[in-house]
């Protein structure tokens, strides 16, 4: 057990799967001599050769058809793109391809591919920040991963990466660096499809995901100053979407919030409202509440992203507003 | 007299070329075959249309020999092919049972391609490596150029070779594609069966260059123009590409000029590549008239077997439609919501 950063976790989950599986091949935009823009694959050119670690042209889109076409003759490719934003350009290749080869050929055919991109808030701007788990979450046939932690990023990823259907795997770059936390030796794996509770709780749950998570912890410590029990509920796989866990800590507590960095209008936290709302209708106590972004761009200035997104602050109100209702 | 005189210097080209390419009767004959099967095949799907049985499917019509010359030096089994909607004769020269053609086209439950899943004309065999194949425009030639480049770190000998129309080259994917397989030399073909009209829009107002091949030259690799209604003359082009794919030169763009014919059922056409070689192999005693009439009944009774069979197959069962959207040993997509009357979605 050693205390690492995510993207510590992020380059040895790569490491430890392009060691285990020879078919394991990574592919992006500046990936190999230069280690990939926040370095998660550094070193990896120089461990393994220009065959397993490919420098791409400047397309996202070629990218993501090269990864896909490499899938289909077998190989298990890794594509990283610079920042999630970037995914746009390849969207008919992730919606209109990958999703669909297996369905379409009734299995003849597969596309285990892994898409990892950084994504959320940290700065950068409308074009480099955007929370874009919602797009994919909608499409049949792509699974969508986020973790939270350096321990759940090295797991999932090696899982994501065994997995043998199209995963996106969206990285809060924001956690990067900070916190570090205890990744657990050896071959760590962390199955697709299961959420967690990081915290327990008894007054009510959140519901939330990637860097939220953090900001729910740091919310929690606050509301228990004030007797509040707050329940954490890091969902870390979008889809297959882990109905079950979630359902049993608003079962328990009787009260919930959604909440996720993404602007909220249309955000995948209606999706998970709903499904409380339909499911645990006659546990809540109060109204099933969202808590996410402005419908805003966010802007590249500290201050002005800081007005635009969610924070610890955002959700405390949301939770106190929740419990003195009822 | 002028007519004539075009055919005898047709005719002494042909003898030419099959010379060079060491083509006996019997490949010639096998290739008129093939592409009289497709032609064959390609009437009863039009009827089928026409009776509206099935929506959708493109014709091949006057790509015979452009598909079947380009799959003449394809390694079946070995080589992967990424076709688009109008290669019915590349995909019954590989060895697609006319029976798969017909069920697909009446999206039948035993239809082999995809089960009614997809519009007809999406292809899809693994065991012939027939890559399955989507509606989109140009969005296979990356996939091309992904497979190649993993067959060439591999070390395998395998070759991809993806087809398109010419308005497929104005797609973004195309130009990718393109660039990464120039720049790593990969083993892959590109082929554009130019017709000259993007569904209503003619070439002139697609591009500013004359030919698709001009295109090649950005991105390193050999454009090549052949006559896509004389067979011998592609077989001629394919074998080229095929070798410099295997032999690890990288790849290259072969525009193939496919000829806009007629109807069915309207006047022969002198740039049909079904009649010229029909012509040829007559003139050369390859071909009786009477083996010919033979050929034609042996083909059309066994393929009016094989639409009779498609007919009669079940339609594709509604308690199937879950299936195959994930690995069998995959996490369930979205576990069991009491919501939807607890059925799994």
């Amino acid at each position: 057990m050693a205390q690492q950063t995510m993207i510590r976790a992020l380059h040895d989950g790569l490491r430890e799967e392009m060691a285990r599986d020879e078919r394991v091949v990574l592919l992006g935009e500046d990936i190999g001599a230069a280690g990939g823009i926040f370095n998660a694959t550094q070193g990896l050119r120089r461990e393994f050769g220009p065959a397993r670690v490919w420098d791409m042209p400047l397309t996202e889109n070629g990218t993501v058809g090269i990864a896909i076409g490499a899938a289909l003759a077998g190989l298990r490719p890794v594509a990283e793109v610079q920042f999630a934003d970037y995914l746009f350009a390849a969207m008919s290749q992730l919606v209109n391809e990958a999703a669909k080869v297996r369905y379409r050929s009734q299995g003849e055919w597969s596309c285990p591919i892994v898409v990892r991109a950084p994504y959320g808030g940290g700065g950068g701007g409308p074009d480099h920040t955007q929370n874009v788990e919602a797009f994919f979450a909608h499409v049949p046939g792509l699974k969508v991963v986020i973790p939270s932690n350096p321990a759940d990023t090295k797991g999932l990823l090696k899982a994501a990466i065994r997995d043998g259907d199209p995963v996106i795997f969206l990285e809060p770059k924001r956690l990067y660096h900070e916190p570090p936390g205890e990744v657990p030796d050896g071959d760590y794996l962390v199955p697709l499809g299961r959420a967690v509770v990081r915290r327990e709780g008894s007054d009510a749950s959140v519901i939330t995901y990637g860097a939220m998570v953090v900001e729910s912890l740091a919310a929690a410590e606050v509301l228990a100053g004030d007797g509040i029990e707050l329940e954490v509920v890091d969902v870390r796989t979008l889809q297959p979407l882990d109905f079950t866990t979630i359902a049993a800590s608003v079962h328990k507590t009787t009260r919930a919030v959604v909440f996720h960095e993404d602007v909220r209008f249309g955000g995948f936290g209606a999706e998970l409202a709903a499904f409380i709302s339909e499911v645990c209708f006659d546990d809540l106590a109060g109204p099933v509440l969202r808590v996410g972004a402005l419908s805003l761009p966010t802007p590249a200035s500290p201050e002005l992203e800081t007005a635009v997104l969610p924070n610890a602050e955002t959700l405390v109100a949301a939770v106190r507003h929740l419990t003195t209702l009822h | 007299m002028r007519r004539q005189d075009d055919e005898r210097m047709r005719f002494a080209r042909l003898d030419a070329r099959r010379i060079t390419l060491d083509l006996q009767a019997d490949d010639l004959l096998r290739a008129y075959r093939n592409m009289l099967r497709a032609r064959l095949v390609d009437e009863r799907l039009a009827e089928l249309r026409a009776q509206g049985y099935a929506a959708g499917g493109a014709s091949c019509r006057g790509h015979e020999a452009a598909q079947v010359g380009c799959v003449e030096p394809l390694n079946v089994g070995l080589d992967y092919i990424l076709p688009y909607y109008r290669d019915l004769a590349a995909l019954l020269a590989i060895g697609m049972p006319p029976e798969a053609i017909f069920l697909n086209q009446l999206s039948r439950a035993t239809d082999p391609i995809s089960g009614g899943r997809m519009r007809p004309a999406q292809w899809n065999s693994r065991a012939l490596r027939v890559v399955s194949a989507s509606g989109l425009v140009a969005t296979q030639t990356l996939h091309a150029a992904g497979i190649a480049f993993a067959a060439k770190l591999r070390h395998e000998n395998a070759v991809a070779v993806t087809f398109f129309g010419e308005g497929a080259t104005s797609e973004g994917d195309f130009h990718e594609a393109l660039n990464f397989a120039g720049l790593h030399h990969l083993p892959v073909i590109f082929v554009c069966e130019n017709n000259g009209i993007a569904l209503s829009t003619p070439q002139s107002a697609q591009m500013s260059v004359a030919h698709v091949a001009d295109r090649a030259a950005g991105y390193g690799m050999p454009g090549v123009i052949v006559d896509g209604s004389d067979v011998l003359a592609v077989i001629g082009a394919a074998r080229e590409a095929f070798m410099r794919a295997r032999s690890g030169l990288g790849p290259t763009l072969l525009e193939v000029i496919v000829p806009r014919l007629g109807p069915a059922g309207s006047m022969p056409d002198p740039h049909d590549p079904v009649e010229q070689l029909r012509v040829y192999l007559i003139s050369r005693g390859d071909l009786s008239p009477e083996a010919d009439a033979q050929m034609r009944a042996d083909l059309a009774a066994g393929l009016d077997a094989a639409l009779k069979a498609a007919l009669a197959a079940p339609l594709p069962d509604p308690a199937t439609v879950g299936e195959h959207l994930f690995a069998p040993d995959s996490a369930s997509p979205s576990p069991t919501n009491p919501a939807d009357g607890g059925k799994e979605r």
